[in-house]
């Protein structure tokens, strides 16, 4: 795969989400335009009614009219009138529809463009990445933010552009009417739009005041709902109160004085376009008396007047609303533009062999976590590693795998260095399981069988068998097809360790990664699960880690961890002889303490073989 | 259930009448709402009055500007008295709507969230926080939003309609009969389009849902995606439910669209009936040019107004689910309160009167207590009988999940006996008031919970009026000083939820918390599974320093933690199966030995290793 090292400038972005979804928007507008035009029409064929049907003017439109049969048929009858009227009503209606449900296809056909590519970008961004960066956030900006930038785009820029056709066709038609008159329509606009755009930027900031006034308000009751037991515990229900009425307060006073703003706003701008209207009647009388207008024309002039009016008073504040739109496509920019995880163009096939640290060291951030490590493992053995909480156990598997990248040092399999084998290759065949292993929602046979695309039943059953879960799956009332998590039941951790082994043994992979995923477990099942894969999966080479040292007793090496660094290595036996850290882990594991000293029957767990096979 | 008893209650008028208590405070403005919305809707009717006017008294057959320049100038002044009059109807009822949507979404807010200080424990065992805030913050919102602006849009468009068609019937009765047949027509369209939608729209959300969690399941499952390189499969069910969503949501699009052209046909349709009987009617002399232009702009009105009216009233029945929420939540019974007598004496929640109550000296007595959670349907305690005397050490140790809160619930009075009693000092525990108890049990919780604001605050959470001296001391005395000192000083903000601080360093500060109020009784969920070994040892002298001289109930995870209780009681699937000392128990040879053995040896390898 190639990378794709592109960063977008937020008119690229959104360009290369609009990919798609153009062709709608297109329609759209252009459904709108005709729209438009159409609405025109109604209102000049009341003009010519009143004028030239019921009045005795010459008609409008001669040749229209004479087509149609002439003034006096009409006059005989007016059905054809109405029944144009009523096919323009029915024509414009078709548009209507076409303008609007393409404006919406095409917002939802974006939205799901953003969705879908945000999701892969994030599936592709490093560990690291999503170790540095909360989930909530990140959730948020693939929802919220995507949500904003498709209003910005549907709601606000197509909207924009309709009210724009609107307002320039029915210009055109009043000019065609009266100029003079027309002056008077044209004036009103830039008044209104910029009364209103100033208003809601001005505003804007009282908005925010608003929003972070509800922020508070509502993080108190989120904390006094999150710790309702210590409320309870200290007895501060009274207290409680009190702080969330007086947040309360606040925000209500901070609504009360936009609410009083506002209220002034929509009292003069509902007055000015009013005084507009009325201006236009009044001045369009006298010109009906002047003889410049006729009474259809002012009729049909007042129409025009009425359509254009009510979108020039919300043009104000969208385009004051606009500009909101530019922190959301920064924040989705910021995860567009984050590097995906590093592959090196090395196309190099797995080949399972033997498996070799050299000098590797790894640090996260300044905190050395791996120190010049350097260890060989053969083809089909089994490696257990011992350490405590923080010594580099787990960087081992995470580096084995390229989730983490060694800042020096090489790993090779089978000679090759893994930075050259393709990445799903390399990972495909390592398989793993965490501590805490994470299940997805749904069955227990899709997690199982998560890696394959058309599931075999009889191979979950098998694995599931090695991992010692069949019994507890038999449990189930729906088997295989228990729903597990949050709509679920949920399972033990024991439960769900075994899980993930049999959903990695689905992978066959010639190399297993064990992060202490049998800790959980209790001993006897542990060793059954050890016993299981050898004889299943005996060609493998198994990394092993665990603080049970009966786990590791049959591995054939064990390297033992400490600060990052390997103090001990070697078979068990030999460990054992050494004397070092292993036996004290050894001993004081396998000795009772003192006040336990004196009972006899202490059940002994020594006898579980992983390697008998080899 | 007691659920079901306040499902069967009717819901008349969608619920707005219980709401009344609410709206009761604001009465003037309510009626200041109505009166004035009422007007700016004749208002409108008048508008179109004037065009009429204009055209057929000046317009038609007046020769000169002069012969009217009287009536012109007196019809404009008129004309510009009503549009005042209008934007100051407007003005007025808006604002109104402001003051009881923002007053009522107040006290609503405060009425929900000063009844939930009340609920026991339970209430919050069985409610997930996110479900019970939106009780708090949205229901809330929604619900003023229709005291408010649904009753303005209501009196507005029914005000229009009622009295448009008046207007019009006296205008032209014949025509007028024309225009007042399509009215049932578009409210039965209308509310076939509303019902459709509304349908859609709970599909929409529910597409919305299953994306949403599987967008949520892709990031947390990031790492488990990766290492098992299933990142195309994913991403290929991602844009199943994407594209089933997007579907959906077109569909969605059809119908709105659908329905706003429909009635825009419905629309031009009355028009052009106008248009036919209105144009026969004033050639034949009947009607006049402007009085034909005033119906055929009334029309178009009406319809847009018939269109609000029906959005209005489906915005109604929408919300009756959240009136529905509201009441429930105000309706739900504190499980544990105080009798009428004990707050009489002791005071309430609310207002506490201090200077009734007791000192507590510490001895606890479960006797013969029998206990069930209200949901569900086993006795977890059966005759338990348990004395712990004044400064005893109790420790209590089970797996994760076995049941080891039920005693401390029972202490903390967060629930309460089946039948039996608890005993404090040797006197039944609701004897005497909720506030009483928790303000003498100093309580640690497993996972500490710290308020957003500076430590100070949080410190002194429990006892404001503790010196400065008394607060130094309880941090020294759990060694929490250096966190103070990182954090420079004690007006440092812990961030939201304590969020700059480590789990550990919150934990310390919950004990010094605890420690200030100088409780008799201790009790503590001990979780040291995520700390690293300094801090825990911290905590252990931290726990031995608070628990001196005091009664304590200890919740253990690590056995080794408490050897040295006076009694440890074992718990096993919510039942106490065994209890007495370390010693005793060893003994035994039962569960808990099983137990400790099972520790040790993991133990004794993070030991070595550490």
């Amino acid at each position: 795969m190639k990378q794709k090292s592109k960063t977008f400038g937020r008119f690229d972005m959104i360009v290369y989400f609009l990919k798609g979804s153009t062709r709608f928007f297109v329609i759209s507008v252009l459904s709108s335009f005709l729209l438009s035009i159409l609405q025109m029409i109604t209102p000049r064929i009341v003009s010519v009614t009143v004028d030239s049907i019921i009045g005795n003017r010459p008609p409008e439109y001669p040749k229209i009219v004479s087509m149609l049969g002439g003034t006096q048929f009409l006059r005989e009858n007016i059905w054809v009138i109405a029944l144009i009227s009523a096919a323009v009503g029915i024509v414009t209606t078709a548009f209507r529809y076409l303008s609007s449900f393409y404006n919406s296809k095409g917002a939802e056909s974006l939205i799901k463009n953003i969705r879908d590519l945000l999701f892969k970008k994030v599936l592709h961004l490093p560990l690291a990445w999503h170790m540095e960066n909360r989930t909530g956030d990140i959730i948020q900006r693939c929802t919220t933010d995507t949500e904003t930038i498709r209003s910005f785009i549907a709601d606000q820029l197509t909207r924009l552009l309709n009210i724009l056709i609107l307002i320039a066709v029915s210009l055109f038609c009043v000019f065609s009417i009266h100029a003079r008159l027309a002056l008077l329509t044209l004036l009103t606009i830039p008044i209104v739009v910029s009364y209103s755009y100033i208003f809601y930027k001005r505003s804007s900031k009282l908005f925010t005041e608003c929003d972070e006034s509800e922020g508070v308000l509502s993080s108190i009751a989120q904390e006094n709902l999150t710790g309702s037991r210590v409320v309870k515990a200290f007895g501060q229900e009274a207290y409680e109160k009190e702080k969330f009425e007086k947040q309360n307060d606040d925000y209500t006073s901070k609504w009360m004085h936009l609410c009083r703003l506002l209220a002034v706003y929509w009292g003069t701008t509902d007055f000015v376009a009013g005084a507009q209207i009325m201006l236009v009647l009044v001045l369009g009388t006298v010109a009906c008396i002047n003889g410049s207008l006729t009474p259809g024309n002012l009729i049909s002039f007042i129409s025009y007047n009425t359509m254009l009016i009510w979108p020039v008073r919300q043009l104000g504040r969208m385009i004051s609303d606009m500009s909101k739109a530019g922190v959301a496509v920064d924040r989705i920019r910021y995860i567009m533009n984050s590097r995906e995880e590093l592959d090196t163009g090395a196309k190099k096939a797995f080949s399972a062999g033997d498996i070799e640290f050299k000098n590797v060291s790894f640090s996260y951030g300044s905190c050395k976590v791996l120190d010049n490590i350097s260890f060989k493992l053969k083809r089909g053995q089994v490696l257990g590693i011992v350490g405590a909480t923080g010594s580099g156990k787990t960087t081992i598997m995470l580096l084995l795998t390229r989730l983490c990248t060694a800042q020096s040092g090489t790993i090779t399999i089978n000679g090759t260095d893994i930075n050259d084998i393709e990445l799903g290759e390399l990972r495909k065949n390592i398989g793993t399981v965490m501590q805490e292993p994470f299940l997805f929602s749904g069955t227990l046979a899709e997690n199982i069988a998560i890696t394959e695309k058309e599931p075999d039943p009889e191979k979950i059953k098998a694995v599931s068998a090695v991992a010692c879960l069949e019994k507890t799956v038999e449990g189930f009332k729906e088997k295989y097809e228990t729903i597990v998590g949050e709509r679920g039941i949920t399972l033990s951790g024991g439960q769900k360790q075994r899980t993930a082994i049999a959903r990695m043994l689905m992978l066959n992979s010639p190399v297993m990664v064990l992060d202490d995923s049998l800790s959980a477990v209790d001993t006897e099942t542990d060793s059954k699960i050890r016993a299981n894969l050898s004889d299943s999966f005996g060609g493998a080479t198994v990394f092993l880690i665990s603080h049970r040292l009966t786990s590791l007793m049959k591995a054939d090496t064990v390297i033992v961890l400490s600060d990052g660094k390997i103090t001990e290595s070697g078979s068990p036996d030999s460990l054992l002889e050494q004397n070092g850290q292993f036996a004290e882990i050894y001993r004081m594991q396998m000795t009772l303490p003192e006040e336990l000293k004196q009972i006899q029957h202490v059940k002994s767990d020594t006898e579980v073989k992983i390697t008998d096979e080899k | 259930m007691k659920n079901n008893k306040t499902a069967k209650t009717k819901y008349r008028f969608f619920g707005i009448p219980l709401l009344f208590p609410y709206l009761k405070p604001y009465t003037p403005n309510l009626l200041r709402l109505l009166i004035f919305a009422a007007l700016g809707g004749i208002c409108e009717i008048i508008f179109p009055l004037f065009q009429q006017y204009a055209i057929n008294n000046f317009v038609y057959g007046v020769e000169t500007i002069s012969a009217i320049a009287g009536q012109l100038t007196k019809f404009t002044v008129i004309y510009l008295i009503t549009l005042i009059a209008y934007s100051v109807f407007n003005v007025i009822s808006a604002y109104a709507a402001c003051e009881i949507e923002l007053y009522t979404a107040r006290d609503l807010k405060n009425a929900a969230f000063s009844h939930l200080q009340s609920l026991s424990a339970s209430y919050y065992n069985n409610h997930n926080v996110g479900y019970i805030h939106a009780r708090v913050m949205s229901d809330t919102g929604r619900i003023s939003v229709v005291l408010s602006w649904v009753f303005i849009d209501l009196m507005w468009c029914i005000t229009y309609v009622v009295g448009a068609l008046i207007s019009m019937f006296m205008l032209n009765a014949k025509l007028a009969i024309c225009v007042a047949v399509i009215v049932p027509i578009a409210v039965f369209i209308s509310t076939f389009f509303k019902n459709k939608l509304t349908d859609i729209y709970h599909k929409v959300r529910e597409a919305n849902s299953v994306v949403t969690g599987k967008l949520n399941e892709g990031i947390t499952g990031a790492k488990t995606a990766k290492s098992l390189v299933i990142e195309d499969i994913m991403q290929e069910k991602f844009e199943k439910s994407s594209h089933n969503m997007m579907k959906t949501s077109v569909r969605m699009a059809h119908w709105r669209s659908l329905y706003a052209s429909v009635f825009s046909l419905i629309s031009s349709t009355a028009f052009a009936l106008v248009l036919w009987r209105g144009g026969i009617i004033t050639l034949n002399g009947v009607m006049l040019v402007g009085t034909l232009s005033v119906f055929l702009s009334y029309v178009i009105d009406l319809i847009d107004r018939l269109n609000n009216l029906v959005g209005t009233i489906s915005n109604l029945i929408n919300s009756q689910v959240n009136i529905e929420r509201f009441t429930q939540l105000m309706n739900t019974e504190t499980e544990v309160r105080d009798t009428p007598e004990v707050t009489k004496r002791y005071g309430g929640i609310f207002n506490q009167k201090r200077e009734n109550w007791e000192p507590l000296h510490g001895d606890i007595e479960f006797d013969n207590v029998t206990f069930c959670y209200p949901d569900g349907n086993e006795n977890v305690l059966e005759n338990f009988s348990l004395k712990i005397p004044q400064g005893t050490n109790c420790a209590i140790v089970g797996e994760t999940g076995a049941g080891k809160s039920t005693l401390v619930n029972l202490v903390c009075r967060f629930f309460e006996p089946t039948s039996g009693r608890v005993l404090i000092d040797g006197k039944d525990v609701r004897e005497r008031s909720l506030s009483w108890l928790h303000s003498n049990i100093g309580y640690v919780l497993q996972s500490p919970h710290l308020f957003t604001g500076s430590i100070r605050e949080n410190l002194l959470y429990g006892n404001p009026n503790a010196t400065e001296e008394q607060m130094i001391n309880a941090v020294k005395s759990v060694s929490a000083e250096g966190i103070i000192e990182r954090m420079n000083g004690y007006d440092a903000n812990v961030g939201e939820g304590g969020d700059l601080l480590s789990t550990g360093e919150k934990q310390l500060l919950s004990f010094a918390r605890a420690l200030i109020c100088d409780p008799r009784i201790f009790i503590l969920d001990e979780a040291t599974s995520s700390i690293d070994t300094i801090t825990e040892q911290k905590i252990q002298n931290a726990i031995t320093v608070a628990m001196q001289g005091r009664t304590s109930l200890v919740i253990a995870h690590r056995l080794s933690t408490i050897r040295q209780a006076d009694i440890i009681l074992v718990v096993k699937d919510g039942k106490i199966i065994e209890r007495g000392t370390h010693e005793q128990l060893i003994e035994d040879h039962g569960y808990y030995f099983e137990l400790y053995l099972r520790q040790f040896k993991d133990e004794a390898a993070k030991q070595s290793l550490s």
